[in-house]
């Protein structure tokens, strides 16, 4: 029996009114194609048995489920557990979705790769399974990320990886995508685009999805082992929404479980210098699905800011649109300042760097376990480590590396 | 009968390759557009495109970008365009224009709100170039009720089974894609282009124009010898940005390019 949580999306991709197909005529087929290679493959046994070997002996999972006692005890409220998505290699849940796109590319004969990054920390995770496989691979990058992300883009060139510097528009992640769907239109026959979110037209949504449940499933079972039941309350932050998707997705189901997605309140909601997509935006029509998105008055789409570049994005995957109107999921927003403080926090009091992403999750636990009982537990996805984040932290608070 | 059906009755009649240059509303000012757009019928244009521009335009190559970024700066809204194309109408009752983009603006706008006004301005046809028809069911019937051609693009990759989806959803005439690729690419191997073209009027009766890599006279007249119309942009686009600082230049450097065109179009 399907469940209206998890029957989605559509055989058109659809999630309710959100999602789709919003591609150009050229990318038609080679979207169709994928479908059908990816539903194919998600029923081989080879390709499931590659896939699992690779998670656990490559990229290390299960990751573990680590309850912040320090932490916890420290907030006066629910007990909260870290899911350790930073512990895996390359050190976020990336991976997950790229060994998955890659082995997928490799079923598919396709030679080269490319894939858009805003952190830099997707395209990392997509230059690494390239290098493993021995596929050519191409990452664009906005000229803004490049700049404050120069560390990862240094490991991307280190796995041999080409990394393209977009000028074009506001020169940050929506324009790296913009970049690569130029690639793949132009290179359609040899080239997989892997995308590293739950956005683009169909069936990525679903696909990356499919791809970041791991973490969900995993932190059911561990949850219930190790603390003998299921949390009462999930938290994530969301850019495009890859690790809160994966996380929260296979929860859905268990309607008591509270759900709250973080988006970047950069400067503030009531500045026009956010990515709070969900929260500030409205529906629209970007990049190759109809999700919420972030606009001016005529339908242009708006430059968003955050100090982390992995959240500053002015769409979200549909599926999380669809949670929202349907109540399912609430979204929240924290901003600079306080993403900062949960970044200090986790370090100090539990000695664990937190990305500037995650920091954000982080730093909406810090709101809402004070105001839940000891004996309640919150799962929060520790999406990825912070080590690449140092230089712009040390910059904000005039410290020189 | 619509402009754009009739335009084409008349070319066919008289043995005629329609020629359908693209320009960006707005690009490099909003001043511009309507001199260019009767410029471009004075040198022997069919039918105009008219680009809305949009600030991620996922399908144009570099040079369509800048235009649609240099149209944005000087705050060149849907709404301008359908001005513009209004005071084109006061003085053209009868060259078809069709607003070439992206979904976004016009669903910000809304899609009745949009059609209404298009159609009082004197719109002929669509084309949006992010939504495929197995999204646009509402979108063509509100067209429809507005006198509005939907026009569609086919590609390359397109397959014999969305061949016959797309013409049975399209009107006014199918826009072929000659390339895999963005706006502005290579020149497209006629052969292929060719049987593509015999393919996709084994299953439609509609005119096909073709576009995508047609840079110049020769190409242009390569092109039309196969197909009932060419396309041509990203090198009308290319002239006014190379003669962005005297704009008043662009309208006869544009129609000077499209004369060429015509003429070795009308010698095949």
């Amino acid at each position: 029996m399907s469940n209206r949580w998890t029957d989605q999306p559509d055989s058109k991709g659809h999630f309710g009114v959100y999602g789709g197909i919003f591609a150009s005529e050229t990318l038609m087929a080679p979207l169709e194609e994928l479908s059908e290679a990816y539903t194919r493959y998600m029923k081989d046994e080879d390709f499931l048995r590659e896939l699992d070997e690779d998670l656990q002996h490559y990229v290390g999972r299960p990751s573990p489920l680590y309850h912040a006692q320090r932490w916890s005890d420290h907030l006066g409220g629910a007990q909260i557990w870290l899911k350790r998505e930073d512990l895996n290699h390359t050190g976020a849940h990336k991976v997950n979705n790229t060994i998955g796109q890659a082995l997928l590319a490799q079923r598919m004969g396709k030679s080269r790769i490319i894939a858009e990054t805003g952190a830099g920390q997707h395209g990392v995770a997509t230059a690494t399974v390239a290098a493993r496989l021995g596929l050519e691979c191409v990452v664009y990058m906005g000229e803004v990320d490049v700049e404050r992300q120069k560390l990862n883009v240094y490991r991307m060139k280190l796995l041999g990886a080409k990394v393209v510097p977009v000028s074009s528009g506001s020169k940050t992640l929506k324009d790296a995508l913009n970049e690569a769907m130029r690639d793949w239109v132009t290179n359609v026959d040899d080239t997989f685009y892997i995308i590293g979110t739950v956005a683009g037209p169909h069936p990525y949504p679903m696909l990356v999805r499919d791809f970041q449940t791991i973490i969900g499933r995993e932190a059911r079972e561990q949850i219930q082992q190790q603390a003998g039941k299921l949390p009462d309350a999930l938290v994530a932050c969301v850019g495009g929404g890859s690790n809160a998707i994966g996380l929260f997705h296979p929860f859905l189901v268990d309607e008591q479980i509270k759900i709250y997605g973080v988006e970047a309140a950069g400067l503030g909601l009531d500045t026009d210098k956010h990515a709070a997509t969900l929260n500030a935006g409205k529906p629209g029509v970007l990049h190759g699905n109809r999700t919420y998105i972030i606009e001016d008055e005529n339908g242009q789409i708006i430059e968003t800011h955050s100090i982390s570049a992995g959240l500053d994005y002015p769409g979200v995957g549909p599926e999380h649109s669809w949670l929202k109107d349907r109540g399912r999921a609430e979204y929240v927003a924290i901003d600079d300042q306080e993403a900062l403080q949960g970044f200090h926090d986790l370090t100090r009091i539990e000695g664990i760097l937190p990305a500037l992403e995650s920091s954000h999750a982080l730093a909406y636990i810090t709101k809402l376990a004070p105001t839940m009982s000891k004996d309640q537990i919150i799962i929060v996805n520790l999406s990825g480590r912070g080590d690449k984040d140092i230089h712009t932290v040390a910059d904000i608070e005039g410290v020189e590396v | 009968m619509s402009r754009i059906q009739s335009c084409f009755e008349q070319c066919k009649a008289s043995g005629r390759t329609a020629l359908i240059p693209f320009v960006t509303a707005g690009d490099p000012d909003r001043s511009v557009t309507v001199p260019v757009m009767h410029s471009m019928v004075d040198a022997g244009a069919d039918i105009i495109e008219l680009g809305v521009p949009f600030s991620d335009p996922m399908a144009d190559g570099p040079t369509i970008q800048r235009s649609s970024e240099r149209a944005l700066e000087e705050n060149t809204s849907i709404h301008h365009v359908l001005e513009m194309v209004a005071t084109f109408r006061r003085e053209n009752e009868t060259t078809p224009v069709v607003l070439m983009g992206y979904l976004n603006p016009i669903e910000n706008m809304g899609v009745e709100q949009f059609a209404t006004a298009a159609e009082a301005a004197g719109v002929d046809g669509v084309l949006t170039v992010d939504m495929p028809p197995e999204e646009g069911a509402e979108f063509e019937q509100i067209c429809e009720t507005h006198g509005l051609d939907p026009i569609y693009l086919l590609a390359p990759t397109s397959t014999a089974k969305r061949i016959g989806m797309i013409t049975s959803s399209a009107r006014g005439f199918i826009y072929y894609v000659s390339v895999k690729g963005v706006t502005g690419s290579q020149a497209p191997d006629l052969s292929e282009v060719e049987n593509k073209v015999d393919s996709i009027r084994q299953q439609t009766d509609l005119p096909v124009g073709v576009g995508f890599g047609i840079r110049d006279a020769a190409s242009a007249a390569a092109i039309g010898a196969v197909a009932d119309a060419v396309v041509v942009g990203s090198v009308l686009v290319s002239k006014m940005e190379a003669l962005g600082e005297t704009p008043d230049r662009i309208p006869a450097a544009i129609g000077g390019i499209l004369s060429e065109m015509r003429s070795a179009l009308d010698k095949v």
